[in-house]
């Protein structure tokens, strides 16, 4: 028997912001009522609500989706939150997916939301605890550490410099700049910027990393009968896939990930598609990192490993080359308010396949997107492709 | 999103709103405490670096050695009850050097995370620590390291036992 | 689309009140390796995806999802976490083999409750940080207030609140994975301080560790691998207000909704004609009467009755928690619904021992993500 399809029809998110006044509840209400208003439909019509925010500890909140349940529209419904650490902005999508796709829901509110700001006296402390209790946490990890130690294990495999890898921070940033919601666009930002910020912990100066922010994103997705009735054009959910890597990521090669190619095959599997280099048209891989957005190019097999710094210097990943790359301007550019910055990469897809991204959007009428997102100790690929054809 | 929609919620604060008491907020300090069960692999971990060595664990059937010990082997899903001592010398895969501790205070020396390859291991298999008496600028991909130990009335069983890997060349005690 | 999911493979570990020689890690490969033997599959070439229940803060790690996959074998594979009780994992998993997209799929659930030495103050978190938490509650209060409020308007009375307790302790003497097994007197489970009145202390349930997996099979591949598979009719969750101040204090709405979208999908109208027996929360001894009457099987204010009368007994007209329920095999956190499942798939195959039930064909789950939440879930399977 055939899939069920599934379409994204709306699409709502809020300023990505440093530090919002707006609760979390109130920040997931914000994009969802707004996802509602962009496709005509209310709250009445939504059978199920799926939501997606990272670790408790950020906000001090146990059971967090539980408190968050009633700003994101989910009184009276099914709810659940699914979690895969920063891989959970792209994966919101896929469990609303399977949600319609399962033949039990029509239409369905998927809901991003991060509040990083009330963490005292700053958000990445709380990522200590994401270590190994026993045999990492005592050495005082900071989140920083594993970023570093696995950019400069892909410099040092492939031979790439700072240099090279600072260009994406370049981009991102300038890209970002034509988004209004953004945290940290700038037209004017130069490599030289970038290398010359302060070193964090090397090879991470503070521009080659996206900082935390506040935020929420929402969507609306909707069987085939449903999504046609509610607008001329649908963009449909052609492949998912997700891929989780062992948590001894002392025990593999840092250099490949190799769980991105493994989500990305699961994906174009389901799409169909042979050629992903010539078959999609747009990609916002996760770039918390400058060097993240290289990294998983090649794990999306979209270029050769060691090769994506290339891709860009040779103009093919800038908005208007050959195969545009965060045209939103990513999590370097837009925020990184973990689960909502992935789901501001679906929802990016979205505006550009429907020619609404306005100064962002990408020349050429594209016809497929890619986004991706990655987490937990370096270890979790989440893929989503989306398509103007059904 | 352009023609849709005109306003973006979302309003930002800064540090004087709270600082001038235009904000009002809450504080409140976690309490959450947890002793976490260390089991029969990482208890066997444990109890070695009490007495001063690293110990692996290896699988038959995919005839590797891993580090820390386990009690399955996640590629094959057989049990892995064969333990194994290492050496506590190693290589060092990768490394940081790290300005900010992990609660975000700005340091002058760099504390020198690193992913170590220890000896006796299977390739690429190693464990995280940090580095010591070694000038941050010599540190590099392939330095060989050996651990430095807390005296042994000092150890209690835990990762901290190792008090950091320094550089050492071969033939050297 | 596969339209038919069936639970092909069960397996545990636990249940006790404390696990001091395994870690958390050990303890859910036991129950994984267990629940793969009894389904025939080798994870590592033959599970499309798995799902794990867990909570950052019961974990004591943040991003629990991270140590999930090498126990189960499921590394380099898909894998992801829920942020709910283990019926919202077997409800995922449910969903994923109905799509096409998955033909086996893994749901595990576990608790280390002995190893969080604040439970009380990390359940507190669970509370509005601005509104509720400042006035330094212990969580148990929304218990007493749902309790009184409860007692108020349906007329149901302490000692058939401590009916249940006495019933499930006695059901849990027959069951070898129960630690809470006892034989009490109506008097004996009202002794002690209220909790939180008219909460006493023994109406909540006391926690354990234990891990469970389960094997999830579509229609096509569980007919061929299993000789008795357990096929999920239906399957419901719902949420309602999480707040205090706004909730409906007198009903369950969120366990109708959820059973009513069960009830639905298994083509039932009347549960009472149609399922033979049930497990069903009993975090704290009201929540039985008060998830009876949410569920359909007695109107409200009934429940209590029922149970004083032994409707609910094992030999009575609908068993319920054969097993002991949470009273009598502990409280497994999130870990509790897939409890309350495992009981019902036992049961339905025939394998419950001395406990069985004869001639039962439908059985109901029933879970709640206990306080403050308004959040619970349902699944009815039959053989």
């Amino acid at each position: 028997m055939a899939m069920r399809k599934v379409a994204v029809v709306g699409a709502g998110m809020t300023k990505f912001v440093r530090r919002a006044q707006e609760t979390g509840k109130e920040l997931a209400w914000h994009a969802s009522r707004m996802a509602l208003e962009s496709c005509e439909m209310t709250l009445d019509d939504i059978e199920a609500v799926c939501l997606g925010t990272a670790p408790d500890s950020f906000d001090g909140v146990h059971m967090k989706a539980e408190y968050l349940s009633d700003g994101a529209g989910a009184w009276g419904k099914p709810f659940m939150r699914s979690y895969v650490g920063g891989g959970t902005g792209v994966f919101t999508p896929i469990q609303g997916w399977y949600h319609v796709a399962s033949g039990l829901f029509d239409a369905v509110l998927v809901v991003c939301e991060e509040k990083m700001s009330s963490y005292y006296p700053h958000g990445q402390a709380a990522f200590m605890t994401i270590f190994d209790h026993t045999t990492e946490r005592p050495l005082k990890p900071n989140l920083l550490w594993i970023f570093a130690m696995e950019m400069n294990r892909y410099m040092h495999t492939y031979g790439i410099s700072k240099k090279d890898i600072a260009q994406v921070a370049v981009k991102n940033k300038r890209n970002a700049a034509d988004h209004p919601c953004a945290l940290l666009g700038d037209p004017e930002i130069t490599v030289e910027d970038v290398l010359n910020s302060e070193v964090l912990a090397w090879p991470v100066n503070r521009l080659d990393v996206s900082p935390v922010s506040d935020g929420a994103v929402a969507l609306v997705l909707a069987a085939e009968h449903v999504a046609k009735r509610i607008t001329d054009k649908p963009v449909w959910i052609q492949g998912v896939g997700w891929n989780l890597d062992t948590a001894y990521w002392t025990n593999r090669e840092l250099a490949y990930p190799r769980y991105v190619e493994y989500a990305a095959r699961m994906a174009y599997e389901m799409a169909g598609i042979k050629e992903p280099r010539k078959e999609i048209h747009i990609v916002e891989p996760y770039d918390p990192f400058d060097y993240k957005e290289c990294h998983h190019l090649e794990g999306l097999l979209l270029a050769d490993r060691g090769q994506a710094p290339q891709l860009l210097a040779d103009g093919v990943t800038l908005r208007d080359g050959a195969m545009p790359v965060c045209p939103s301007g990513g999590l370097l550019g837009v925020g990184n308010p973990i689960a909502a910055a992935g789901l501001m990469k679906v929802a990016e897809l979205y505006w550009q396949l429907r020619g609404e991204a306005g100064a962002r959007q990408v020349p050429g009428q594209p016809k497929r997107g890619l986004a991706q997102a990655w987490g937990d100790l370096m270890q979790v690929g989440t893929v989503i492709i989306l398509g103007t054809n059904p | 999103m352009t023609n849709k929609f005109k306003e973006f919620p979302g309003t930002p604060l800064s540090e004087g709103d709270f600082k001038e008491g235009k904000i009002l907020f809450y504080h409140d300090q976690m309490k959450a405490d947890f002793a976490w069960d260390t089991g029969v692999a990482i208890g066997s971990y444990l109890a070695a670096l009490k007495e001063g060595y690293l110990l692996g664990g290896y699988c038959q059937t995919c005839r590797k050695t891993v580090i820390p010990p386990r009690t399955v082997c996640e590629w094959c899903f057989r049990p892995m009850d064969s333990y194994v001592r290492l050496e506590d010398t190693g290589t060092v895969n990768t490394f940081s050097l790290c300005y900010v501790t992990w609660d975000v205070k700005r340091i002058k020396e760099p504390e020198l995370p690193a992913v170590i390859e220890i000896d006796g291991a299977s390739p690429l298999h190693g464990i995280m620590h940090k580095l010591g008496e070694v000038d941050p600028e010599d540190v590099h991909i392939g330095m060989r390291v050996r651990a430095v130990w807390k005296p042994p009335d000092e150890r209690e069983g835990a990762i901290t036992d190792i008090l950091y890997f320094k550089p050492f060349k071969e033939g050297e005690s | 689309m596969s339209e038919r999911v069936a639970i092909i493979g069960v397996g545990w570990a636990g249940y006790r009140p404390v696990s001091p020689e395994v870690s958390y890690k050990e303890w859910m490969y036991e129950a994984a390796v267990k629940a793969y033997a009894d389904a025939g599959v080798d994870p590592r070439r033959d599970v499309d995806s798995f799902v794990t229940v867990a909570e950052d803060f019961i974990e004591g790690t943040s991003i629990f999802d991270e140590y999930v996959p090498d126990q189960l074998g499921a590394a380099l594979k898909p894998v992801h976490t829920i942020g709910g009780d283990g019926l919202h994992g077997l409800a995922t998993g449910y969903m994923l083999i109905r799509t096409g997209l998955a033909n086996l799929v893994v749901v595990e659930g576990h608790s280390k409750a002995s190893n969080v030495l604040t439970l009380p103050e990390i359940t507190a978190y669970a509370q509005d940080p601005v509104l509720n938490r400042p006035l330094g509650l212990n969580t148990e209060f929304v218990a007493g207030l749902e309790m009184n409020r409860y007692l108020f308007e349906t007329g149901t009375s302490l000692e058939q609140c401590a009916a249940v307790v006495v019933k499930n302790r006695r059901n849990a003497l027959r069951n070898p994975l129960a630690p809470y097994g006892a034989d009490l007197t109506l008097d004996e489970a009202l002794e002690g301080p209220p909790l939180a009145w008219p909460l006493y202390h023994r109406h909540k349930s006391k926690h354990a560790d234990g891990a469970i997996v389960m094997v999830l099979a579509s229609g096509e591949r569980a007919e061929v691998l299993s000789h008795q598979p357990i096929w999920i009719l239906g399957m419901g969750w719902c949420n309602c207000a999480p707040s205090l101040e706004s909730r409906d204090w007198n009903e369950l709405r969120y366990i109708r909704k959820a059973a009513n979208m069960a009830y639905q999908q298994a083509g039932i109208v009347q549960p009472n004609l149609v399922i033979d027996f049930a497990e069903i929360d009993d975090t704290y001894a009201y929540k039985e009467l008060q998830h009876l009457e949410a569920l359909g099987f007695c109107r409200v204010g009934e429940a209590g009755y029922l149970t004083e009368e032994g409707a609910t007994e094992p030999e009575g007209e609908l068993p319920v928690n054969v097993s002991g329920g949470s009273l009598g095999m502990g409280n497994l956190l999130d870990a509790s619904g897939l409890a309350r499942a495992l009981e019902v798939v036992l049961q339905l195959r025939g394998e419950a021992g001395s406990r069985q039930l004869e001639e039962v064909e439908v059985g109901l789950a029933q879970s709640w993500r206990g306080v403050p939440t308004t959040s619970g879930a349902v699944a009815v399977m039959s053989h």
